[in-house]
């Protein structure tokens, strides 16, 4: 109930952003069954939101313990690089997911220890990296776009299971798992201290240090599979285009979640929503069909109309209207009373 | 007087490379190497250069305007026979250009224009987007006759000139004939995610794909991720929907060999070559060549040897 509670507003806005987006394009909810998968465009959001989604796991995490991730989208594009270098390279899929996904690893580490053992502060430290890593990932693809054929490989961007695409399950499965890890145990409470206080934290026995790590790690990895979704996607690794700006998407989904960049609490559910809100705007206004020059304005109209709805300003004007006009129906209703 | 000795050397030596027939010296300012086409078209000057037997001095600016004009200065000091440039911006060259013209080394810029006066330099090798658009609707508008035909465009870039023109050129092409109709036209960035995200939506509005007799991709990466999205949505891409582009890269020839894609328009990375040829004839008694050198925007289909045209391609460094 205060799970319902917390995720009301982005559930209010996801479900009046729907109902939007049906106004300009009547089949957006019609999900169809065809050669054994589900085929729609709400099916279309669920996969193409993969990525962010993804992202947003790991940002919320960074951004709960008053840190921010900005190499995310860089992450993605080495990651996608190594893996598709190694199917390249003739080693098939399984060390190739694993090399990845250790990169991806690697590169939450890197981050994690200029955070917390040499005290860079998180919006510099991971901007290293994301101007930095773009560079790597070409050296890597040698600038080219590097294509593999391994069908195994490519079922994690474009095949199926049970009906629904494999990016949907990844974020889903991923989404839930670290939702779950969070929530069952302490980890997501010490996560909200060190947020809130990390100096505190340490001394209240908290180790930091390797929680914050942790943290920027868990980041990597989940980048790490983003990457791994659109580079499977395409069947190739674009260097110079792969996870371009979804930094930036993901910090969004993560706000639009109500969650607060100074840290504390958090929560994963929301931010997953708020990817989904992203992700219903861009198909939204891909089947609308307008002109491609107004894609931006139109999106960030929307993203700003969800943000004022969701001020705590502005609920807090509209509480104080709504208890003013309850005070004066009621003094009118006692005044027929009597 | 070891500096006297050394620069009397030099001019020897330069004098003598001049009086080779076939030795000149080109310096080459190319912008980097930011795209697949950039770096054929690298592998490509060298290669010409190296045919025709001349000294080609490369300079890669890394997308610094600064380096470029560094390479023309030291290429003015070594005193070349010709300099080709790749210029990254169009404006800020009047200066280093009059340099070139005092020393009297004719200067092709290759790709792209600047907006010096045109009497800064020989010529200027390039491609028209406009045209390449027009070949593009024209094989369109043949292939499919008189049968009623919906469109979907892959934009590039929103904004950027090859977009607004090639975008221009197929509409041009495919004007005064009514059955020819572009019912969805969105950006796709110029790149295969966008390309196949893009394709997925028009897809799902448009009957599943049903209604969708032809796409034109403003560049073949963007064709390459709608290919997979036709596919996936268990359409036949080449057959079921029509699929046309621009660029001619390696892997959309590899689309025409499966039968996946049906043409494509090629942007030419031999803009060296046109520009040599330009050289040669000024070299020998004066020719000065028109301003601006079109290459040719040639239309490559299904039946010209795709695998072919793919295997020579491949190793360009596209």
């Amino acid at each position: 109930m205060t799970l319902l509670k917390r995720i009301a507003p982005q559930l209010i806005a996801l479900v009046a952003l729907i109902a939007l987006v049906s106004i300009v394009f009547p089949g957006f909810l019609s999900v169809q069954f065809i050669d054994g998968r589900l085929v729609g465009p709400v099916i279309d959001v669920v996969k193409r939101g993969a990525p962010v989604a993804l992202l947003a796991v790991g940002m919320t995490l960074v951004i709960a313990t008053r840190g921010i991730d900005l190499s995310v989208g860089t992450i993605m594009a080495i990651c996608g690089a190594v893996a598709a270098a190694a199917l390249a390279g003739g080693w098939g899929m399984a060390p190739a997911l694993a090399a990845g996904m250790l990169t991806g690893a690697a590169a939450g580490l890197w981050n994690g220890v200029l955070v917390t053992v040499i005290g860079i502060q998180p919006f510099v430290a991971t901007l290293i990296l994301m101007t930095m890593g773009r560079g790597i990932a070409q050296l890597i693809t040698e600038g080219r776009i590097l294509t593999f054929t391994d069908p195994g490989f490519a079922w994690f961007g474009s095949g199926t299971l049970l009906g629904l695409p494999v990016p949907a399950w990844l974020w889903l499965l991923t989404g839930a798992g670290v939702a779950l890890l969070m929530r069952r145990t302490a980890l997501g409470l010490l996560i909200e201290s060190i947020g809130i206080n990390r100096r505190a934290s340490a001394l209240a026995g908290v180790n930091a240090t390797v929680l914050l790590i942790a943290v920027y790690m868990a980041s990597g990895l989940c980048a790490a599979l983003a990457g791994i979704v659109v580079t499977a996607d395409i069947r190739g690794a674009d260097a110079n285009n792969a996870g371009l700006w979804l930094e930036l998407d993901a910090i969004l989904a993560v706000v639009i979640g109500g969650n607060s960049l100074l840290g504390g609490r958090f929560s994963i559910i929301a931010s997953l929503i708020g990817a989904m809100i992203i992700q219903t705007i861009d198909t939204g206004i891909l089947l609308a069909g307008f002109p491609s020059e107004y894609n931006l304005v139109i999106k960030a109209g929307l993203v700003l109309v969800i943000l004022v709805l969701q001020s705590p300003r502005i609920a807090a004007e509209w509480r104080l209207w709504r208890d003013s006009h309850r005070v004066d129906r009621e003094a009118r209703l006692e005044g027929k009373a009597r | 007087m070891t500096k006297t000795l050394m620069s009397t050397v030099a001019a020897l030596a330069i004098s003598a490379t001049a009086a080779m027939a076939e030795g000149e010296t080109v310096g080459f300012a190319q912008i980097g190497s930011e795209s697949g086409w950039r770096a054929a078209e690298t592998t490509l000057t060298r290669q010409q250069a190296e045919d025709r037997g001349y000294q080609l001095q490369f300079s890669d600016a890394q997308q610094k305007q600064e380096n470029q004009i560094a390479a023309i200065r030291s290429f003015v000091a070594q005193g070349v026979d010709a300099i080709l440039l790749a210029p990254v911006v169009a404006t800020g060259w009047d200066s280093v250009l009059e340099e070139a013209k005092e020393a009297e080394i004719p200067v092709v810029l290759l790709d792209r224009q600047v907006d010096s006066s045109d009497d800064l330099y020989l010529t200027a090798v390039g491609s028209n987007l406009v045209h390449e658009g027009e070949v593009a609707g024209q094989w369109l508008a043949e292939t499919v006759g008189d049968k009623e035909c919906r469109i979907v465009e892959l934009q590039g870039t929103t904004g950027s000139s090859p977009a607004i023109d090639r975008k221009t050129g197929f509409e041009n092409a495919i004007k005064g004939h009514d059955n020819l109709e572009i019912v969805r036209s969105q950006t796709g960035d110029f790149t295969r995610a966008q390309g196949k995200e893009v394709m997925e939506s028009f897809l799902q509005a448009e009957n599943g794909g049903k209604d969708i007799c032809a796409l034109y991709a403003h560049n073949d990466d963007m064709a390459v991720g709608a290919i997979q999205a036709i596919k996936e949505a268990g359409l036949k891409p080449g057959t079921d929907i029509l699929v046309v582009s621009i660029d001619a890269v390696p892997d959309l020839f590899q689309a025409m060999a499966a039968g996946e894609a049906n043409a494509t328009v090629e942007l030419t990375p031999n803009m060296a070559g046109p520009a040599f040829d330009a050289l040669e004839a000024y070299w020998k008694d004066g020719t000065m060549p028109e301003k601006f050198i079109q290459t040719e925007s040639k239309l490559y289909t299904q039946s010209d040897d795709p695998q072919g045209e793919y295997d020579r391609r491949k190793d360009l460094g596209y």
